[in-house]
């Protein structure tokens, strides 16, 4: 058995870009929903691969350009034959 | 550390720190270096600014990038809680600028700040011995700068803005200040305390520093300590030792504890109970979920009401935000909110449970680690003090003293 690195998409926001706007929350309600404030609380985990065109539109269409998407590698074992 | 320079000039100043500690080894071939840079890692010095990190290993990051770099000692302590920065520079302020031109010579940097606030104590004789050490500084420039009293101000990349000319408030454009700091510049910035730990190590070695403290954390530090106690103030203790001592060594309390925040402002409730067996160590403070930090222990007296007290801290560090993140700019005067009604007992049990939601929301979600260590303060204060809290959620409160306990200082404006 051999570790294979699995690398994942993570949403992650510029907290001093941001100014509250929420377009992304309405754009990726699944991951993303606001504080009292109008501010995004991102979902920690991983986006999964058919929310990846949402996730990448709401990245677009930040109006401060705050939010993105960053791959995380995280170590899974994982059988190679 | 020991030759109390404060008062004499510069020149005077002088002879006596070279009496006491010998002149200091000179670091400008690359043999040189390497050998402060080994000397340094072996003898485990971590940073005394907050952080805890490896020393050696700050020297390397910026080392590692070319150009012209820049070295930074920061002596700014934003912390209210701490005096232990200011002390030092008052009284062996050559000890710090010998440790910031070594740390210069180890990273192959030619320009050295010194960076304080320019509400401390003594600074005109700083300015004037600054400039009588720049003046004999061949290779590395040296100047001093006097940035606003903020909170924020000791944060790595808010200091490092302040010095390009910007605001004193954080930044998190990548990349990082040991790649790309001041003027653009491969920049260390180092801790006051730390430099003047590497200025030792650097003349007496890595055994002589590990000969106190413990194993995995080597040395001594500088502790501030203040409240009911007979001589607060700052005192030298090697790591490892009892909080106990530590109090015996300020005399004493003078009147009963009601508990401890240690680290700061944004640091961390300790109930009385676990004070008792605390270690100033980095392991043993994150044992009881806090942090060593600045290196303060502020007695709380047991006539002062906790929650009271932690208000006003928030009301502090809510003022002292610098503006830019949300949740920090709105959730930290919520807490501040929270806390009034739970400490004036007007409707406890919701202000309790507003409390652990606004820590949970505000924790982790600004640009530098306010918001965090002000979640840390709300939920230690939660966890330290139930009997408390009892009492408040049934409407009373067992404090006996209206006056503060713990000082704030003047709201200033300033970021530049």
């Amino acid at each position: 058995m051999t570790l294979r690195e699995r690398s994942h998409t993570h949403l992650a926001v510029n907290p001093i870009a941001c100014d509250g706007h929420g377009s992304c929350a309405e754009l990726l309600p699944e991951h993303i929903h606001l504080d009292p404030w109008g501010y995004p609380v991102l979902d920690p985990g991983p986006v999964p691969r058919h929310h990846l065109r949402d996730a990448k539109r709401a990245v677009a269409l930040c109006p401060r350009l705050a939010l993105r998407l960053e791959r995380r590698h995280a170590p899974a074992p994982e059988r190679v034959a | 550390m020991a030759a109390n320079t404060a008062g004499m000039p510069p020149a005077a100043a002088h002879a006596a720190h070279l009496r006491t500690f010998g002149a200091e080894p000179a670091v400008h071939r690359r043999r040189e270096r390497a050998i402060l840079l080994e000397a340094v890692a072996a003898s485990g010095l971590r940073g005394r600014g907050g952080a805890g990190f490896p020393t050696h290993r700050k020297l390397v990051a910026v080392a590692e990038h070319r150009g012209r770099r820049v070295a930074v000692a920061n002596g700014t302590e934003g912390e209210p809680l701490s005096h232990k920065d200011s002390v030092l520079l008052r009284h062996a302020p050559h000890l710090v600028i010998d440790g910031l031109l070594l740390a210069a010579g180890a990273v192959g940097a030619d320009s050295a700040a010194l960076v304080v606030s320019r509400a401390m104590r003594g600074l005109p004789a700083l300015r004037e011995l600054v400039d009588w050490r720049a003046a004999r500084s061949r290779d590395v420039e040296l100047t001093l700068h006097e940035a606003p009293e903020r909170f924020v101000v000791g944060e790595e990349s808010a200091l490092v803005n302040w010095l390009n000319g910007g605001p004193a408030k954080p930044t998190i454009t990548p990349p990082r200040p040991s790649e790309r700091g001041v003027r653009g510049r491969p920049t260390l910035v180092q801790n006051a305390e730390t430099l003047a730990h590497m200025a030792l190590i650097a003349r007496f070695g890595a055994d002589w520093f590990r000969q106190l403290g413990t194993r995995r954390e080597p040395g001594t530090l500088l502790l501030t300590v203040t409240g009911p106690v007979r001589t607060p103030g700052v005192c030298e203790v090697p790591l490892g030792t009892t909080v106990e001592r530590v109090l015996e060594m300020a005399g004493g309390l003078t009147a009963p504890m009601g508990g401890m925040l240690v680290g700061g402002y944004f640091g961390t409730w300790v109930a009385p109970l676990d004070v008792a067996d605390l270690r100033v160590t980095h392991d043993d403070f994150g044992r009881v979920g806090a942090s060593l930090g600045a290196g303060t222990l502020g007695v709380l007296p047991a006539a002062a009401c906790p929650i009271a007290e932690t208000a006003r801290v928030m009301r502090y560090l809510a003022r002292e935000s610098a503006g830019q993140c949300g949740p920090c700019v709105f959730g930290l005067p919520a807490l501040a909110d929270a806390l009034g009604s739970l400490a004036r007992r007007d409707h406890p049990a919701q202000a309790e449970a507003q409390l652990r939601r606004l820590a949970g929301l505000v924790d982790g979600r600004g640009a530098c680690a306010l918001p965090n260590g002000a979640a840390r303060l709300v939920r230690s204060l939660l966890t330290a003090f139930p009997q408390e809290l009892e009492r408040h959620r049934g409407g009373a409160c067992c404090a006996t003293r209206r006056d503060p306990a713990f000082p704030v200082p003047a709201p200033t404006s300033d970021w530049r």
